[in-house]
């Protein structure tokens, strides 16, 4: 897979699907640099250079991926922001991106997605 | 609740002004509730006016006559009726009939007060329904709070199920897909990984039937003395290979049996949760001290540990379900997060404490007490 020269933050608590989504954009030709917690990841999101962000909802906080989200957008309001989360079907949360105070560019379902989020990165940093 | 909303229809201002007077000081109290509940009254002379009324704002009881200048009172009850309104109606008539008595009370007014009535008679006839819109509140909101605990358990299992899924599902796709190559050898650790995560699901249902069944049975349903170093030693011989794995030494402090009245299924499953809790976050090389008193009026449960200690912060999450504290030691050990809200569930059943005591990179004291 050729270099895409594109750097995504990634932020997940759960060390095996952080293993597991880094080696699939890192597949796709993504550099990554993560973090696993959100308090990591608030230091790398306002020290380092990214492209794109992928957050993890549920870390030490039910909402530490709206947090990291909401700081993001505030230095960085063109990088896209995905928040990935694992409850939305069961709690039947909905994520309304038009309505929410958190303005994450894609919400993504943990598990079976994770081998779209390559390809959705890519769309949202115009390269496909 | 405080105050519950009544509104008077009668065209007679005598009337009006009379129930007004009388339901102004008068309270409802009964020993199940909080705080006596008194009544607010608004008045409508006018069955079109009630209508009015009722269609703007919610009243809880309405008192109405049926002789009214317009509309008849029984057509405001049709009204009520067909627009669902969650009003009771108490019917005030002195053209009383039974014919008038029965159709009402088939039109849903939930009591009949001829005029003229004493105080105390309208007094007995309000007391009653706001025992009953009392209790049908309360059946309520405990419900609602069922409901509520019980979805914010089944949201939070289904996430805590669906991470390992999610992760063993992913590494048996690479593993399918040969992504590392076709040197097996390269899949080994992806493979031990998928085999902890399955380890660490397979503990979340085991405490989750822990769970169920304490839920489910009658507290404290096979208490009988119990000699609590004897279930420790139990205890102790299950987690063995656990502690071998991790060179943790179990030392086990019982001068004599420390017997009291306890349910020997309740003590294990605390037990077990404590000290494997003990043993996991310990350091290598560590040591679990574990000491049973037998005093006077109580039991005192023990468990020194020499691992990796808990922040004061986390210490106030510790108890509730599915809270795993994570840091970077913890990271790797498997948890459902349960234990240790299954150990606070049972010991509520008794008249007991629970406390800890602990410091980061030290270790983590807990110590029971069970009042005899």
């Amino acid at each position: 897979m050729s270099k895409l020269n594109k750097t995504i933050l990634l932020a997940e608590d759960d060390f095996d699907y952080l293993f597991l989504v880094k080696f699939r954009l890192e597949a796709a030709g993504f550099d990554v640099i993560t973090a696993n917690s959100q308090k990591e990841a608030e230091l790398l999101v306002n020290t380092s250079d990214f492209d794109a962000a992928v957050f993890d909802l549920m870390m030490e906080n039910d909402d530490s991926g709206f947090v990291l989200a909401y700081m993001s957008k505030k230095i960085k309001p063109e990088v896209p922001v995905v928040i990935t989360t694992a409850v939305a079907a069961e709690t039947g949360m909905s994520f309304d991106n038009d309505n929410s105070w958190v303005k994450a560019d894609l919400y993504l379902e943990k598990g079976v997605q994770a081998e779209r989020l390559a390809e959705e990165l890519m769309r949202l940093l115009g390269i496909i | 609740m405080d105050k519950l909303r009544v509104l008077v229809v009668d065209d007679e201002f005598g009337i009006r002004s009379g129930i007004k007077r009388i339901l102004d000081k008068f309270e409802v109290d009964y020993p199940f509730m909080d705080d006596p509940i008194g009544f607010e009254v608004s008045e409508a002379d006018t069955g079109e006016k009630a209508i009015e009324m009722l269609e703007a704002e919610k009243f809880d009881i309405v008192l109405l006559d049926n002789k009214l200048p317009g509309i008849q009172g029984v057509e405001v009850l049709e009204f009520i009726n067909s627009k669902k309104i969650d009003s009771k109606v108490v019917m005030i008539t002195s053209y009383a009939s039974l014919e008038l008595a029965v159709r009402v009370t088939k039109e849903g007014a939930i009591d009949f007060v001829p005029k003229p009535f004493t105080p105390q008679e309208l007094r007995s006839s309000l007391e009653n329904i706001t025992k009953q819109i009392f209790l049908r509140h309360m059946t309520t909101k405990l419900q609602k709070e069922g409901k509520q605990i019980r979805f914010q358990f089944l949201s939070m299992l289904s996430h805590e199920l669906k991470a390992p899924v999610n992760a063993v599902e992913g590494y048996l796709n690479i593993i399918k897909e040969h992504n590392c190559g076709d040197n097996i050898a390269e899949y080994m650790p992806m493979i031990d990984r998928s085999l902890e995560r399955l380890n660490a699901m397979r503990s979340i249902i085991m405490d989750m039937l822990d769970l169920t069944k304490i839920e489910s049975r009658q507290a404290k349903n096979n208490v009988q003395p119990v000699d609590f170093c004897q279930v420790a030693k139990i205890c102790m011989s299950t987690l063995q290979p656990m502690a071998i794995q991790k060179d943790v030494k179990i030392y086990l402090n019982c001068s004599g049996p420390v017997v009291m009245d306890f349910d020997p299924d309740d003590l294990e499953i605390i037990l077990n949760n404590i000290f494997s809790n003990a043993v996991k976050y310990n350091k290598d090389g560590g040591r679990v001290d574990c000491n049973f008193t037998d005093n006077e009026s109580n039991v005192e449960i023990l468990v020194a540990d020499t691992g990796i200690g808990i922040s004061e912060e986390d210490q106030q999450k510790l108890f509730k379900e599915f809270v795993r504290i994570k840091t970077d030691e913890t990271r790797k050990i498997p948890g459902s997060g349960l234990g240790l809200s299954i150990v606070k569930r049972i010991l509520e059943n008794y008249d007991s404490e629970i406390s800890m005591e602990s410091e980061l990179n030290k270790g983590t004291t807990i110590k029971i007490k069970i009042n005899k």
